[in-house]
């Protein structure tokens, strides 16, 4: 938020420099600027630094044909608007904001800046210039589940959990069917921390979880505090968005990596090309979107293979993690013996599988 | 729900430790807000403090350096705090917001190479015979030295401004600064001391949280605890023992609602979250009646420039 602010006013001092000496502005796209705004600061180790690694390979695979700028830690809101309006007017030709609570930003700052291209990450509203994008994240839910049925002892799996937005309670669904399906007994303890970054908050429900009797914990937040505290309460956790190994080098079990490199790399050199245009995707393990970290040594030998296969399976296409037959939580069916949900409800997920206890927060 | 998984002891234990934080920046700003200065750079010292600290530790293998280290790094930054607005007429509130976004900025830059390493331990004090006792052992005796000296702090910055001179001294500085210059008390001097003091105190709160309560290195990681902090000397209407309190409300509601979720408790999490800051939107808006005012014991002079020739 701090250093790089200056860059865009700087930027924005020299278009208005160039405007007023009367310089034409370019029309073919020798060069593209594309800016980042992130809801973290880069170093969280987590969501935010994911996305800087993206923008790094896209300056890496374009050299001098592309200039980057990034603002960090921009809360989602009012500031998002002026952040992002701010890089409209310093001449970006496309602008990423990362954070699925910018949506309503990006609609109002697309429709200010018709020429500048957007894209939001996880959201779901588009327009001639607005892409959105997003990762089946839950794919990789999926097999941290099934290594988390197979590793707990106590039974009790704590889960701690950002906002009720889809794509989290998707998560939250994902990992718990697959975590029952290894472990009947398995339960899930889930705390909303109405956060996307704040360790100490982070560190404090992962506390309160393992106090409460939790051995493995799983996170939907940023920060690597949850990870912290696993490593010393010898736990185990899972890395989320990031390889946080180094925070927990014998509690990660392993991390669900974003890894959005190809698609910045993809999206920026259709701006290059001019053929950029909105559309939606929403990447998984087959388009390399979700990786994951190494196993640790110290899984069992049946786990890691349980959680290979799983890998496996999804990345051929042989199962999807939300195949019926599936219940919601009050009993109702949801999902045939055999079905498979289709994208639509994933994306506007708003209840629980069948054994899941709690009301999701409204 | 089960709420028998919720044991009230360790609750009431980690409410002390989520409390430290705050308790000590809080402690610390309301020195500096009772003799006139307003500082808003409390949460730039915090994270100052977190990475000096962390930095230290780390280096030298020693948390009790690194908190030292930590009260230096937040003295240092609220010395250029106070040179800025005490001898170069600075306005407070802007130099505090920069000061916010300084601190920010420099400890990411010192921070680069300490991401992912973990700090020495720093064990609780082990402390015979009272920690053995039931309930209060574990809720009260089994803790590190930093909660202990929060509390210490707290009860002698209340002595301190009511029954020393030196404190009256500071309080009459607050209230009304050409008086006391008029009396031949030394405003500027009193008033140094007191924002490095401040500055000291949100550096080992800073650092509690990345040696402690966290405990690693992450850019941005107190994560708005300093301007808790902030609301937290208004709500305790700038009493010392009043803000002890505040600060087990202000953290023990989060770690009580952390828990309460995790046992599985339906409650709105939202309200629960939220109403530390009404109470001191309340406080406030009460404050900024005349009467309230008054009733509140605001010092008089807060963030009002001084200088001698006036």
């Amino acid at each position: 938020m701090t250093m790089k602010r200056r860059t865009v006013l700087a930027g924005l001092a020299g278009t208005t420099a160039a405007a007023a000496l009367g310089m034409p502005a370019l029309a073919g796209k020798g060069k593209v600027k594309a800016g980042y705004i992130y809801v973290g600061p880069v170093g969280d180790g987590g969501w935010s630094y994911q996305h800087d690694q993206g923008r790094k390979a896209v300056e890496a695979a374009y050299g001098d044909k592309v200039e980057t700028s990034y603002v960090e830690s921009v809360p989602e809101g009012a500031d998002a608007e002026r952040v992002m309006t701010q890089m409209a007017l310093s001449g970006h030709d496309i602008i990423f904001a990362t954070s699925f609570g910018y949506m309503d930003a990006v609609q109002n700052v697309a429709k200010k800046f018709p020429n500048v291209k957007f894209e939001h990450a996880t959201g779901y509203k588009r327009a001639p210039n607005v892409a959105t994008y997003s990762s089946r994240f839950y794919e990789g839910r999926a097999v941290i589940g099934t290594i988390a049925g197979m590793v707990t002892r106590s039974n009790k799996i704590g889960y701690i959990a950002s906002y009720p937005i889809p794509e989290v309670i998707r998560g939250i669904n994902s990992a718990f069917i697959h975590a029952r399906k290894k472990n009947p007994d398995v339960e899930f303890k889930i705390v909303w921390v109405f956060t996307w970054f704040d360790p100490s908050k982070e560190a404090d429900a992962a506390k309160a979880l393992i106090e409460q009797g939790c051995d493995v914990i799983m996170q939907h937040t940023d920060s690597t505090a949850p990870m912290a505290i696993a490593e010393k309460a010898g736990i185990t956790a899972f890395g989320q968005a990031s390889d946080m190994r180094a925070f927990g080098p014998n509690a990660q079990a392993t991390a669900i990596i974003d890894n959005w490199a190809p698609y910045y790399v993809d999206r920026v050199g259709k701006v290059l090309g001019g053929t950029w245009k909105s559309e939606d995707t929403w990447g998984g393990i087959a388009s390399g979107m979700v990786a994951f970290a190494p196993f640790n040594e110290n899984l069992p030998a049946e786990v890691k293979a349980a959680a290979r296969k799983m890998i496996d399976d999804i990345k051929s296409g042989a199962y999807h993690p939300f195949t019926g037959p599936l219940n919601k939580q009050d009993g109702t069916p949801w999902l045939k013996p055999g079905e498979v949900a289709d994208d639509g409800t994933l994306l506007g997920m708003n209840f629980y599988v069948e054994g899941i206890e709690g009301t999701i927060p409204s | 729900m089960d709420l028998s998984a919720i044991d009230p002891l360790v609750l009431l234990a980690s409410l002390m430790v989520a409390a430290t934080p705050i308790m000590l920046a809080g402690i610390g700003e309301l020195v500096v807000e009772k003799s006139g200065v307003l500082n808003l750079g409390v949460e730039g010292m915090m994270i100052t403090g977190a990475i000096c600290g962390f930095a230290i530790a780390v280096e030298t293998g020693s948390p009790a350096l690194g908190f030292l280290a930590a009260a230096a790094g937040g003295a240092v930054l609220a010395l250029v705090f106070g040179i800025l607005t005490q001898f170069l007429l600075s306005n407070q509130v802007a130099t505090g917001l920069a000061l916010t976004l300084f601190g920010l900025g420099l400890s990411a830059l010192i921070g680069q190479s300490y991401i992912g390493i973990k700090p020495p331990h720093f064990d609780p004090l082990d402390i015979p015979l009272l920690k053995d006792l039931p309930v209060l052992g574990p809720v009260l005796f089994r803790h590190d030295v930093i909660v202990y000296l929060a509390l210490g702090l707290v009860v002698a910055v209340w002595w301190f401004l009511n029954r020393s001179r030196a404190g009256l001294v500071l309080r009459a500085i607050g209230e009304n600064h050409d008086a006391a210059h008029a009396l031949g008390y030394k405003v500027m001097r009193m008033r140094m001391l007191a924002i490095v003091f401040g500055g000291a105190l949100a550096g080992l709160g800073g650092a509690y949280i990345s040696l402690v309560r966290v405990p690693q290195w992450t850019e941005g990681m107190t994560a708005g605890a300093g301007w808790i902090a902030l609301a937290l000397v208004v709500f305790a209407s700038w009493r010392p023992l009043r803000l002890a309190l505040g600060a087990w409300l202000f953290g023990g509601i989060t770690v009580l609602q952390l828990n309460l979720q995790a046992a599985g408790v339906a409650i709105p999490i939202q309200y629960l979250s939220m109403s530390p800051y009404i109470a001191t939107i309340l406080v406030l808006a009460f404050l900024s009646s005349r009467s309230g005012r008054a009733a509140l014991d605001a010092p008089a002079s807060l963030g009002k420039p001084f200088h001698a020739s006036s």
